[in-house]
């Protein structure tokens, strides 16, 4: 298992190493010279000069991806072109608030995903069971600032019993979350009730009844532990999404996270800030799916990750 | 039969229902079963002793249902018990076996959690004393080098291995009952003979009863006292075994026997019953083998002979022992031959 897991994240360093490269490809192979960027177009020959000395632009391409290299390493992003502050310090902040939204989503979704998807699972075909797939329907098909949207009108204006905006304070965690993971949950609880369908169905459940086991014991012991693996799949995807996708939700409840930050940038050209958030997300989506393939072998040991 | 009877199913009716309507699956079975005998319930695919099996412990899927008839084990009607009640009498009192040992264990729980959880569900015992009783079931069904083997998980099994831990998972809390749902049928014919005979030998040691279901007549032979023969969801035939050999009654049984090889009669050709088992969806009218049975005449084809205890302790179910009988009165059902 240790070697598993050692080997694993030796296996990461090429993975990690290619989004480097298309990171800071970014700022190459988009149209325009940083350093008029920085100064405006209108800036005298000799400032734009001293700029492109300053970030080393006149270097060979190679030079430069290893200085970049060398300083993503250490956490070091540089300077934002708009604002002058460390892109590390402007960042941060933000990436825990998005971070914790989509950590927060992600657990909501596995917990209505996983219940709902074991109900309609036993009960097929149940009016239960159908009525669960239909909001789940809805809960996919729904756009999720359109969601948010609806959520925020009746709870937090009609009802008033949550705040309409802001991020930190429990009552404001509630309404992004929701607006946030249910996507996420109607996928799970999908994949719970396909997933379950197909164990329930199979010898060792049987056996597992003709043993004398309560029904409770069957379902949660010996075939959920049996159908979790597609359904942890689908989170450690999802997981990836949330951080990268949360702008809108972010946007309709006035959250000031990173998908924000990202988009205000890519607007002005602040090309460190978008590296370093882009490197960012990639990372933990790597990292999230590395936990996702050690807990497939926690599930089944059948599975060979050799 | 003086003997004390431990199972007697009476008339057990169960179906299954769909958009089609209901699917007579079981459909009027009855049997005895002396206590500490093995009962062998032989059948094609399709006759209904496997559901009859399940029915017994109550394991049909929720499609499924006992429409009729009582199931008598130590006093108790099993049709008519609580669910706690029934979960407290399987793997308990009534274990089962099942046919496909490759798929019958859970492949994410060790041998050992495996058996343990029987031991502690209906016997409160815990995990220390259960790894010890594990070990002494393992070694009770021939399982080489136990302690190591409670780590194992299924895949690290062979078939032959894993049907001998679902059997000592099956003994773990010594049942009065063993079902044994064709345990052989998946496994290769070196390794059935082995498994045939830990049942056959456990079951002197410990006094169990046992069901054996099986297509196959020589499985019958080698470990069976009764035997039962299913047709179309009803017992067609009850002797006990040697007489169903020496001296079969059904035409159905008699087809059975001339359908595999001997080597006591000098047989030329194998004789197959002509035809397959009618759906369950579709049943003939009349006896249900009619349009099968080389014999059959207008009473056969129009009503349903019932199940007639002729003298010597056999059960037949066939027009051709009754007052009724309307075709050749000299007729001989062990010569199919020369009448198809």
């Amino acid at each position: 298992m240790f070697q598993f897991i050692v080997r694993r994240l030796l296996q990461l360093i090429p993975v990690l190493l290619g989004v480097t490269i298309l990171v800071f490809s970014l700022m190459h192979l988009t149209p325009g010279n940083p350093a008029h960027i920085i100064a405006g177009e209108s800036a005298p020959a000799d400032t734009i000069k001293q700029i492109e000395e300053r970030l080393g632009l006149n270097d060979p391409i190679p030079v430069q991806y290893f200085n970049f290299l060398k300083d993503a390493i250490m956490l070091d992003f540089g300077n934002s072109w708009r604002t002058s502050l460390e892109v590390s310090e402007e960042l941060w902040p933000k990436f825990w608030v998005t971070f914790e939204l989509a950590v927060y989503s992600t657990i909501f979704s596995i917990f209505i995903g996983l219940i709902a998807g074991i109900i309609s699972a036993v009960r097929q075909y149940s009016f239960s069971d159908v009525s669960i797939m239909l909001v789940a329907l809805f809960g996919l098909s729904m756009p999720n600032f359109w969601l948010g949207l609806m959520l925020m009108q009746w709870f937090a204006i009609n009802l008033g019993w949550v705040p309409a905006t802001g991020w930190g304070t429990p009552q404001q965690v509630v309404l992004p979350v929701i607006t946030l993971g249910t996507m996420g949950a109607a996928v799970v609880a999908r994949m719970t009730r396909s997933s379950m369908l197909d164990v329930i169905s199979q010898d060792y459940i049987r056996t597992a009844r003709a043993k004398g086991l309560k029904e409770s014991i069957v379902i949660y012991r010996h075939a959920l532990k049996n159908a979790l693996i597609p359904v942890v799949t689908v989170v450690g995807l999802q997981f990836g999404s949330l951080l990268a996708g949360a702008v809108l939700t972010e946007s309709v409840f006035a959250i000031n996270g990173m998908g924000k930050l990202v988009i205000d940038r890519i607007l002005a050209r602040d090309f460190p800030v978008v590296q370093a958030a882009v490197l960012v997300i990639a990372v933990v989506f790597v990292f999230v799916n590395l936990l996702v393939d050690i807990s497939y072998k926690f599930l089944n040991k059948r599975i060979d990750l050799d | 039969m003086s003997e004390e009877i431990i199972l007697d199913i009476n008339n057990l009716r169960t179906s299954f229902f769909d958009d089609d309507g209901e699917i007579k699956a079981v459909d009027g079975v009855s049997f005895k079963l002396p206590k500490g005998k093995t009962l062998g319930v032989v059948g094609e695919s399709g006759s209904g002793k496997s559901i009859t099996a399940l029915s017994i412990l109550r394991l049909i899927d929720s499609k499924g249902k006992i429409v009729d008839g009582s199931i008598n084990f130590k006093g108790k009607d099993l049709t008519k018990l609580s669910t706690k009640q029934i979960q407290h009498i399987r793997g308990n009192e009534i274990s089962m076996i099942f046919q496909e040992p490759m798929t019958s264990l859970n492949p994410v729980y060790t041998i050992g959690q495996q058996i343990r959880e029987t031991l502690k569900v209906h016997e409160g015992i815990g995990k220390e004393k259960g790894n010890k009783r594990a070990v002494e079931l393992l070694q009770l069904v021939g399982i080489p080098s136990p302690e190591a083997r409670l780590k194992q998980y299924p895949h690290e099994l062979s078939g032959g291995m894993r049907q001998r831990v679902m059997i000592a998972m099956a003994l773990a809390c010594k049942p009065d009952l063993l079902i044994a749902d064709e345990p052989t049928t998946a496994l290769d014919v070196t390794i059935q003979a082995q498994i045939l005979e830990l049942i056959n030998d456990l079951q002197d040691n410990l006094g169990m009863s046992v069901i054996m279901i099986t297509h196959d007549l020589g499985v019958v032979a080698e470990t069976c006292d009764y035997v039962a023969v299913m047709y179309g969801g009803k017992v067609v035939e009850y002797q006990d075994v040697i007489s169903l050999f020496k001296n079969p009654r059904h035409p159905y049984t008699v087809g059975l026997l001339n359908s595999i090889p001997r080597h006591d009669i000098d047989v030329e050709d194998l004789e197959p019953i002509r035809g397959s088992v009618p759906s369950p969806k579709n049943m003939p009218k009349g006896c249900h083998f009619a349009p099968r049975c080389p014999f059959a005449t207008d009473l056969c084809n129009a009503e349903m002979p019932s199940l007639d205890h002729l003298g010597d302790d056999s059960d037949v179910r066939c027009w051709i022992y009754s007052d009724r009988w309307d075709g050749d009165p000299e007729v001989n059902v062990v010569d199919q031959k020369t009448t198809s």
